[in-house]
């Protein structure tokens, strides 16, 4: 055996690469069976970062659906209204492309969340609210009044088509002392700086 | 002479303690009326157990409280409720939040108190509850309810109660002239708070500035364990983590609470009130405030009603406006200025600052970072400023939290020794709110999209049960034409094969749905009788239309003539079709 290796080290090279490739592609193969992530994860992660507020502006059923067609098809990551510049930049940051600008067309994004609110004493219990709202969150059953459950509410508007009296009103989400922060100083103005302790002095 | 720890980084600011601890503490004529916030501690605001017209009378419970994290409020003079409603509050945003404001009727009558003299033999429960329904929350500026963390936890043994009599920002006196004053209190207050938590050691540390307090302390502990501790002066020897770290070298983990390693701190006026309430019955409607500046005439500390406006406090020490820079609650390191002098002290409220234009003057405009890494040498937390700074105007989270900005303490110490005058802190406050904002936003979110999946779920869910159902009733169809082909096998009955199919449809369908034929025929009758109805209105309508030549309505017209005519033919068909069956 040695004496082989020693008389053909070409031949007994080659021999010890295959048996190497073979049995790393063994290895691997079977790691691949057997740690095999279900689902996509990309898509998870673009679902992720999509502000899940389902409401179809983006030409889709949805953020899962528009997350899986960026993904599988390739489609644009401007659509989506509601995220707004910060979710079109951190699907950039995390697809590795260019930012673009929202598409206008889908949309504008709007600084003020909304949240529906229901008339209730105008509301006829049609029930055609709860089929249009995507996450579950209007209550009620036919012929009874309807309600928004505020907190689940995404505000997506779908609900306020179907109103066959008009009742629904998307109102803007009340800021409370709960949801008060400090603003971000204004930055510090380079160029004027040399400048400026001497005139305020003068005055 | 015990041992004592330092701490990383601190300054020494001017300490200015001077112009109001000389003085003792004054009592303030009672204010006309009082405006009592229902959140003046940190958790859920109180719920309101009054109504407007309701006369209320001194320490009377007015609020109750709402849920473990809170604290009831009680009424701070007698008289009317005026009011229950939005009203200025202190606090960094100007905002207003929902108050309760008394007026004053003048007399100050006290509500029954229920006193107790023999209060070291009581259950600690029953402490516990009266340091509760008291609504203590810490004096010291957090106002963190104290009962909730003087609950004993089963899990974890308190070994350590320290009390904190550091008061390490400038200007700021109250505590230290109630050390003075009230130091018995203060020792009664700490060993019932010991005696909560199953008697740990008792540590009250005291910086060495205040030579008085600690004797005043030290002599009112001679016949005790309690220990009192004076250690040198640094700001920000008073922050929680700071002061544990001075005393016992201990550090507290990033993110958890001092009990996780045992030691539960305290503010002294906080030990007084808890002393207060328990011996005397007294609910927390007072408290020593200092008013200082130098646009007052009268620097000093007072006893202050709560809900009493700071507008009522400083026409009593001298204040004159226009010599006022700004109005400061709070001290000049930590404090927030605010705009109206209708806010009413609070709970935590422990110091009003003045200062005059030339005692505190403008910051500098705001220059760009050298770099030169100041900030880094003063932080007590051991951050690194400059950083944060950096990653805070660009808003990068992650980052500020891998630099854990969330251990920031807002001291102020940065900004302080930064010779470009960056403010820091408000920086770090902007991202440590933004960061929460995001949190909450994506705990939404996430809720959402469970939400989202469940509905597409249970909408799919129905959609094919709808398609089973329809499966069904087809299958049904056929089998009802399949019997209907074999009784029309034997010898011929009624009708022909091509008016079969949609009867035998028709018939399997109503065995399905289960109608009445008989409902089935009212209900034709009547779609056949409206149709005529319109039949005519449409006729009637259409003679108008040409006796006034309007040509386009009679066009539009036809059509729809057309259409019911169909109609009423297509339902006579079926009439006459059931009739046959
Ligand atoms: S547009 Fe609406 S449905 Fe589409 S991704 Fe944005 S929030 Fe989701
Ligand atoms: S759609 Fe309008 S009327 Fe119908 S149930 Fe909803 S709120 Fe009521
Ligand atoms: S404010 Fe924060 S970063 Fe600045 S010194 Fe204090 S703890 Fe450190
Ligand atoms: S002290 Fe100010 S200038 Fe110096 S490194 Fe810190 S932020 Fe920059």
């Amino acid at each position: 055996m040695l004496a082989f290796f020693e008389q053909y080290p070409i031949i007994s090279a080659l021999i010890a690469l295959t048996s190497l490739s073979l049995v790393f592609g063994a290895v691997l193969g079977f790691a691949s069976v057997k740690f095999k992530v279900e689902g996509n994860p990309l898509v998870d992660q673009v679902d992720e970062i999509l502000p899940q507020t389902q409401c179809g502006q983006c030409g889709y059923p949805g953020c899962r659906p528009y997350a899986q067609a960026i993904v599988n098809d390739g489609d644009q990551i401007n659509k989506c209204p509601p995220g707004g510049q910060t979710t079109i930049n951190a699907l950039a940051d995390l697809l590795d492309v260019e930012a673009p600008s929202l598409d206008e067309e889908h949309g504008e994004e709007s600084d003020v969340k909304t949240v529906a609110f229901i008339r209730e004493e105008d509301c006829i219990g049609c029930t055609k609210c709860i089929q249009a709202c995507p996450v579950d969150a209007i209550l009620g059953a036919a012929k009874h009044m309807h309600t928004v459950i505020a907190s689940e509410c995404t505000g997506c508007d779908l609900c306020v088509e179907p109103c066959p009296v008009d009742c629904i009103d998307m109102l803007p989400v009340e800021k409370g002392l709960k949801d008060w922060s400090w603003e971000l100083p204004q930055p510090a103005n380079i160029i004027a700086t040399d400048k400026k302790p001497h005139s305020e002095n003068a005055a | 002479m015990r041992k004592i720890w330092d701490i990383h980084g601190g300054v020494h600011p001017p300490e200015n303690k001077i112009q109001s601890n000389q003085k003792p503490i004054g009592v303030m004529p009672l204010p006309d009326w009082v405006s009592l916030p229902l959140n003046q501690h940190v958790g859920a605001p109180a719920r309101p157990l009054v109504k407007v017209g309701d006369h209320v009378k001194t320490a009377q419970l007015i609020a109750d409280a709402e849920g473990f994290v809170s604290a009831p409020v009680h009424a701070s003079l007698s008289g009317k409720v005026v009011a229950i409603e939005n009203r200025p509050i202190p606090h960094a945003s100007g905002m207003q939040a929902p108050c309760i404001v008394i007026e004053s009727d003048g007399e100050d009558t006290w509500t029954e108190l229920q006193p107790c003299e023999n209060y070291m033999d009581l259950q600690a429960e029953i402490l516990l509850e009266k340091v509760r329904s008291a609504g203590i929350a810490g004096l010291g500026g957090a106002g963190f309810p104290t009962a909730v963390k003087l609950q004993p936890d089963a899990n974890k043994k308190i070994d350590t109660l320290i009390l904190n009599g550091t008061e390490c920002e400038p200007y700021i006196t109250a505590d230290d002239v109630l050390m003075r004053e009230q130091a018995n209190d203060i020792i009664a207050g700490a060993q019932l708070m010991a005696k909560l938590l199953d008697n740990p050691r008792i540590l009250i540390g005291v910086e060495d500035n205040k030579p008085e307090a600690i004797k005043a302390l030290t002599d009112a502990a001679q016949n005790t364990a309690i220990e009192i501790i004076s250690f040198p002066t640094k700001y920000p020897s008073g922050g929680e983590k700071q002061l544990i770290q001075i005393l016992t070298g201990k550090e507290v983990k990033s993110g958890t609470l001092p009990s996780e390693i045992g030691i539960v701190l305290q503010n002294v006026g906080t030990a007084v009130a808890a002393f207060q309430a328990i011996k005397d019955g007294i609910p927390l409607i007072e408290r020593v405030t200092t008013v200082v500046g130098r646009s007052l005439q009268i620097q000093r500390n007072v006893h202050v009603r709560l809900g009493t406006p700071i507008q009522h406090l400083l026409s009593q020490h001298g204040f004159d406006e226009n010599n006022c820079a700004r109005i400061i609650i709070g001290g000049p390191m930590m404090g927030y200025t605010v705009d109206s002098i209708s806010v009413p002290v609070i709970k935590t409220t422990n110091c009003v600052l003045v200062p005059s234009e030339d005692e505190m003057p403008t910051p500098p405009p705001t220059q760009p970072c050298i770099r030169c890494g100041h900030c880094a040498d003063a932080c007590p937390a051991n951050l690194l400023p400059q950083q944060l700074y950096w990653y805070s105007q660009a808003q990068d989270f992650e980052k500020l939290q891998a630099h854990h900005l969330m251990d920031c303490i807002e001291c102020g110490a940065c900004s302080y020794v930064c010779p470009s005058a960056i403010p820091l802190v408000q920086y770090y406050r902007a991202s440590k709110g933004a960061i929460r904002q995001q949190q909450i936003d994506k705990q939404k979110s996430d809720r959402a999209r469970l939400r989202f999946e469940a509905h597409k779920e249970r909408v799919e869910k129905a959609e094919a049960e709808k398609e089973a159902k329809r499966a069904a009733r087809k299958k049904a169809a056929e089998e009802a034409r399949k019997k209907i082909d074999l009784t029309k096998s034997q010898p011929a009955e009624k009708s022909d094969t091509a008016k079969l199919d949609p009867v035998a449809a028709a018939m399997a369908k109503a065995a399905n749905t289960k109608a009445d034929p008989a409902d089935e025929k009212a209900k034709i009758e009547r779609n056949l009788e409206s149709a005529r109805n319109r039949l005519a209105r449409f006729n009637h309508q259409l003679n108008d239309a040409r006796n006034e030549n309007d040509e386009a309505r009679a066009g539009k017209l036809e059509p729809k003539i057309k259409q019911t005519e169909l109609k009423i033919s297509e339902l006579e068909n079926k009439l006459a079709q059931m009739a046959k069956t």
